[in-house]
């Protein structure tokens, strides 16, 4: 796994002497991460990578993942879709449910560590447990939150006032609290097998394994199999284009152990691609990184037609490979793309289809969105800034200023 | 610690420590300081967390209101934001109020008016508030008077798109030693070279307005050590009219002249 320092090249020298020198003011900080899966999805991701590296600064940083059954994921699932607008009604007992799956993990854990950080609606019960410690908690909101359903909201909202703090990872997820909260953008790893840099030879065997003719243009979505990311839009969008344009489209992702609902999206998506033979629906392991990061880079142009997105980390990972990307203008992604200026937002099905055809047409113009987003996500986007962001945030915990001199 | 080692400019900052009287007394004797330089200018940096204020509006009464209302270190935030994330894309960045007025509210004459406010006047964050709060009272009494003059009710007032609100934001800044220290003018200017424009920034913006310290850390330095008339120069400054990296070549232009 990669040192702290080996990010050197690619965001300098400064940035990495800072992240040092933040480590040695926070060594007598311990930081304990807790979420609800190991593997799948962005927060376990970007996880494996930042704990490590918290270490390695000094900061003695653990991961604790809390247990559930197939009941508990599905209601969590629930709240996730309303979280996201999408209406869901929830019975007192699946409330009571909830909460006693939290209170079973919170009695086999321990808190002792000086800052916690709860990921994510499924551990938010452990709050309960703050009383019996004098560290300081904060809850991080992976997820698009600018319109939640009223009943979701007003469930959690007596648990995220209970934190010291709460991140989002949007202004716009910003809402009237009595706790303090901060915006933190998700990042990428750029040393880790999914954006690393790779041989030609490699992409072209990876894009063979699936039989995927690089002579024509290649369309590609990756994202795990879920309703928001709009997978069946994205076919329609493609039949659009194919009427003009001879060219392929790839729906590749994971599942997560969180996620009950993909195998039914999996189903609708296979259904709504009809045989067709330039369609490739590719349901792939969780040890895929390097495929998924063939995928990427071998392709034409990449999309990200989700309905709602916490942040869109797939369009942070695209834009570092140099890629001209197209997506919904939601959640995180219009922090991740200035129209036509790095990338296209678009709203519509139509309206993707209309800049697949551009962009496939225009291969220069594209080539350019693709530079200067490769450059936006080095300045912005990259998991150095992440890590930073954790550090400076753990420090203001212990702040009551909004100046701290280092 | 030898005396060319306390010069090293590469020296990394945890390598910095106060001089000891000892040391102070061989430069003194050695000519490399003067006594009207007392101490050394160390340079610093900064690192940014930006704080969310769930407080957001869609109207400008609603900003003129959260104008009003939200902690001084918002008004800094949005008067700077722009300057730091894009320093090198443009030499007028426009501050966020204007930046949404104009392309949220398509209100391009009240954009236009909230750019307008010269920032380098102000030394206190509370002036500049009242700056921006006078501007937005001004023009929403004076068009609700046009609107009275043609028999219109002034009532409804222009809405952002849904989706399209100013999002209120703070920041807690984190002040870092960079390890460059200044022991001597010449020092000072060498530095200035190759010191990363986020220390540029701290210095000439970030010390002024947010620590309202009343004039640009450079200048306050530059005055105590006898170097009044490029002290005054670089006051004199208006620094929002340049690029950060504009902004070193004049302050390194400005000494050289000095100088030569």
């Amino acid at each position: 796994m990669p040192q702290v320092r080996d990010y050197t090249d690619i965001v300098g020298k400064a940035v990495i002497e800072e992240l040092f020198m933040i480590g040695e003011k926070s060594r007598s900080m311990s930081i304990q991460h807790i979420n609800s899966t190991a593997v799948g999805g962005g927060v376990a991701e970007i996880l494996t990578r930042l704990v490590p590296m918290m270490n390695e600064l000094g900061v003695r940083t653990r991961w604790d993942v809390i247990k559930g059954g197939e009941r508990f994921f599905s209601i969590t699932k629930k709240m996730h879709n309303a979280l996201h607008g999408v209406v869901e009604n929830f019975g007192d007992d699946e409330w009571e449910h909830f909460l006693e799956v939290d209170r079973e993990n919170a009695h086999s854990m321990t808190f002792d560590n000086s800052v916690v950080f709860v990921h994510d609606p499924q551990p938010i019960g452990l709050v309960e447990e703050r009383s019996h410690y004098s560290n300081k908690w904060v809850w991080r909101c992976h997820i698009d939150f600018s319109e939640p359903r009223q009943n979701v909201w007003f469930f959690l909202k007596d648990f995220i006032e209970e934190f010291d703090g709460a991140i989002f990872s949007a202004p716009a997820f910003s809402r009237p609290l009595s706790t303090k909260q901060f915006l933190i953008s998700p990042s990428i790893d750029p040393l880790s097998n999914k954006n690393r840099d790779l041989d030609e030879a490699y992409i072209g065997e990876v894009f063979d394994r699936f039989n995927i003719d690089r002579s024509r243009p290649v369309i590609t979505q990756i994202s795990r199999f879920d309703y928001l990311k709009d997978p069946v839009g994205v076919i329609k969008a493609y039949k659009l284009v194919k009427r003009y344009i001879d060219c392929q489209l790839v729906l590749a992702g994971g599942g997560a152990t969180d996620d009950p609902e993909g195998e039914k999206v999996l189903s609708e998506v296979r259904a709504a691609a009809d045989g067709d033979k330039d369609i490739f629906v590719l349901l792939l392991p969780p040890s895929s990184d390097l495929e998924i990061n063939a995928l990427q880079r071998g392709s034409t142009v990449v999309l990200q037609k989700s309905l709602r997105e916490g942040f869109g980390l797939t369009v942070a990972e695209a834009l570092w490979k140099g890629k001209p990307v197209i997506a919904s203008a939601v959640g995180g992604i219009p922090l991740q793309i200035k129209h036509k200026y790095n990338g296209i937002l678009t709203h519509t099905i139509e309206g993707t289809a209309y800049w697949m055809k551009q962009l496939i047409n225009e291969p220069d113009y594209a080539n350019e969105l693709g530079k200067n987003g490769r450059e936006h996500i080095r300045q912005n986007f990259l998991i150095t800034r992440h890590l930073r962001d954790y550090l400076l945030l753990s420090l203001s915990l212990f702040h009551d200023k909004d100046i701290v001199y280092l | 610690m030898s005396l060319s080692r306390l010069s090293n400019r590469d020296a990394r900052w945890k390598e910095y420590r106060s001089p000891s009287r000892f040391e102070l007394f061989t430069w003194l004797v050695k000519g490399q300081m003067t006594e009207s330089q007392t101490t050394p200018f160390e340079f610093k940096s900064r690192l940014i967390l930006t704080e969310l204020l769930g407080r957001r509006a869609a109207t400008l009464s609603e900003l003129t209101d959260g104008i009003r209302e939200v902690p001084l270190s918002s008004i800094y935030h949005h008067t700077h934001r722009f300057l730091q994330q894009h320093h090198f894309l443009s030499p007028e960045p426009p501050n966020d109020f204007a930046y949404w007025a104009t392309n949220m509210l398509n209100d391009e004459i009240a954009g236009e008016r909230l750019a307008s406010i010269d920032v380098t006047q102000f030394v206190k964050l509370s002036d500049l508030r009242k700056r921006f709060l006078q501007l937005l009272e001004n023009y929403q009494a004076e068009r609700s008077e046009a609107a009275a003059g043609k028999g219109k009710n002034f009532g409804s007032e222009a809405r952002c798109p849904e989706g399209e609100e100013f999002h209120f934001m703070g920041s807690h800044i984190f002040v870092i030693p960079t390890g460059k220290v200044a022991w001597n003018v010449a020092d000072f200017v060498d530095i200035l070279k190759s010191i990363s424009i986020h220390s540029i920034y701290f210095h000439m913006f970030e010390a002024k307005l947010r620590l309202e310290k009343g004039d640009n850390d450079f200048s306050i330095w530059l005055r105590s050590a006898g170097r009044t008339e490029e002290a005054s120069e670089i006051s004199g400054l208006d620094p929002y009219t340049f690029t950060l990296e504009g902004l070193r070549e004049k302050l390194l232009e400005i000494m050289t002249d000095a100088s030569s």
